[in-house]
């Protein structure tokens, strides 16, 4: 059996950015394992412009973005195999992959590095009613139609979701002559970017139908137009506000959920509300060795974000690799899922040795979705460490707090907080060696009034 | 006095903006929360411009077709016609990404650059 320092499951901007990483911080031994047939992932059909203000400090389109990342890789010399599928990933770090050329193969990896990106929530997630013709497509996949192999999917267009893919492939529809006559968004606002639904929707004089879902597919063998109607504040479809639209092609820009088959194939422990790994501050998951960043982790509305995140992954991958099995961290982690959901107490794993100081845990409160990471070694963390996190609606004027078991040690004020944007901390490592009893980190979104 | 409604974009917020012109000059910015919101204001209804993003043909290549872009933004007005103009082009692989597919698009001054490679 072949084997690898650090084998990266996924050659999309997490995989290439961990690659690289994990190379300029001395590691020989590499293998990105790519499905597709060219690396750059998803931002391969991402053509719209907008990618890399904070990293190349300039607006890149995604292909731009990808290839100064596949550059890099190829001129670091990554080894990297396309058109090949892995299938399974052991405990013990067994990967199994598939091509057409090697057929079935087994590689050995000291470290994996999970960056398999996310995909679309599809319509059999929403329970649409009505007949399955064909015209529907999650906007994704129109996307690479239109862009990559240079079909249009339709003429005439209802796009369900209000996400930026959906935005960005109705004008993009509408550039390539078809009509796009309506986005219907089943929430009282948009998760899209404003500058999206300006200049995408409102250039374009595409009206934008707030509180409104598809409740009627008509056609038997192609669709012929759907039925929209406005919901109540439960989202219940309300009678008597129904209206047809006819239209060739419905595109589903209805969310995207983390791709984790192989993950929990492995007894990567997840995380409920992102669907993606349990990390500590090394975005190492319940399995030592075993890392995740981009949106295979949480989804992420910045590409700038997930390479900056699968940056730090390779580079703790690479720590992991030259310092050896640390088999003491395992037990950390050792307890059960059902524990996990019965009690938040991650931490009341077996004692850690007197030398190695316990994990804190973050907790996410009152506004705060989820955060990542969600535990934190301190003898580990870098100086510096950025905690992201969402939250559940829109917030003006507040304030987002981190509470050092009772005591609050940050409290930062922001004009706005709105679930579409990814938020951050940060934290010093300064700052958690002043609480050496430190268990818990709360973090919550307080409203203006509250006084110090 | 002529008044127009726009939907800031710089951040979140979305502030609702109400510009306020007289003979084509903006007088009058209000509903802006900061500075940018006012900045943004004039440009939008004075001379608003987009980077434009499509698709072009390629002939004999590993793609059908190369995404591409205008290197600098243009004018508002101009998005259709660029992109028709794009329409009517196929380009030869091998194409490079910063290659220019066509100069000088729809009278603008801008080129169109590719945003991918096509290999062979």
């Amino acid at each position: 059996m072949k084997s690898y320092d650090i084998l990266i499951i996924g050659g999309g901007p997490a995989g290439l950015s961990a690659a690289v990483s994990a190379r300029e911080n001395g590691i020989e031994r590499i293998l990105i394992l790519e499905r597709d047939k060219e690396l750059g992932g998803i931002l391969n059909q991402c053509i719209h412009n907008g990618f890399g203000l904070h990293t190349f400090h300039e607006e890149l389109t995604g292909p731009e973005y990808a290839g100064r990342f596949i550059d890099r890789v190829k001129e670091l010399d990554i080894e990297y195999k396309l058109n090949t599928m892995v299938m399974e990933i052991s405990g013990d770090k067994v990967v199994t992959a598939m091509n057409r050329t090697e057929g079935v193969f087994e590689i050995q990896a000291k470290a994996i590095i999970l960056a398999m990106g996310c995909r679309e929530r599809s319509r059999g997630a929403l329970n649409i009613p009505g007949y399955r013709p064909a015209g529907i497509f999650s906007a994704g996949t129109a996307q690479r139609l239109v862009n990559m192999e240079g079909y249009l999917p339709g003429r005439e267009v209802v796009i369900l979701g209000s996400g930026d893919i959906g935005l960005i492939m109705a004008r993009r529809m509408t550039l390539e002559g078809a009509k796009v006559k309506v986005v219907a968004e089943l929430m009282p606002y948009s998760g899209g970017l404003k500058r999206n639904i300006v200049q995408c929707l409102d250039d374009y004089g595409i009206p934008l139908k707030l509180s409104h879902t598809v409740v009627d597919i008509k056609g038997k063998q192609r669709i012929e137009g759907v039925t929209l109607a406005e919901v109540d504040g439960k989202g219940k479809p309300i009678p008597g506000t129904e209206e047809f639209y006819s239209c060739d092609t419905l595109l589903l820009s209805v969310g995207l959920i983390p791709e984790n088959e192989l993950s929990g194939g492995m007894g990567v422990e997840m995380n409920l509300i992102t669907s993606g790994p349990n990390v500590n501050e090394s975005l190492e998951t319940n399995i030592s060795g075993v890392f995740a960043c981009g949106n295979v982790l949480h989804v992420h509305d910045l590409v700038d974000y997930v390479s900056e995140e699968a940056s730090a992954a390779g580079k703790h991958a690479a720590i992991y690799v030259k310092e050896g099995l640390r088999s003491e961290e395992i037990s950390v982690f050792a307890a059960t899922q059902e524990e996990i959901r019965i009690s938040a107490a991650v931490q009341e794993a077996p004692a850690a040795p007197a030398a190695v100081q316990e994990s804190i845990r973050i907790a996410a409160a009152e506004g705060v979705r989820y955060t990542v990471p969600c535990k934190i070694n301190p003898a580990r963390m870098d100086e510096m460490l950025k905690v992201r996190f969402r939250v559940d609606r829109v917030y003006k004027n507040s304030y987002v707090s981190a509470y050092f078991d009772e005591e609050r040690v940050i409290h930062r004020k922001k004009q706005i907080f709105a679930p579409g944007e990814m938020e951050e901390i940060l934290l010093t490592k300064e700052q958690l060696l002043q609480f050496p009893e430190l268990k818990t980190i709360t973090l919550k979104i307080e409203p203006q009034c509250e006084k110090d | 006095m002529e008044v127009k409604k726009l939907i800031c974009i710089n951040c979140p917020m979305g502030c609702p903006l109400t510009v306020e012109m007289e003979e084509g000059k903006v007088t009058k910015v209000i509903g802006n929360t900061c500075k940018r919101g006012a900045v943004y204001a004039k440009k939008e209804v004075t001379s608003p411009t987009r980077i434009v993003t499509t698709t072009v043909r390629v002939k004999g290549g590993s793609a059908a077709v190369v995404s591409v872009k205008t290197n600098e933004d243009i004018p508002k007005e101009k998005i259709f016609d660029c992109v028709k103009a794009l329409k009517e082009i196929e380009v030869a692989a091998p194409v490079h990404i910063g290659d220019v597919i066509l100069a000088d698009v729809s009278g603008t001054g801008v080129n169109i650059v590719a945003t991918k490679n096509v290999f062979l």
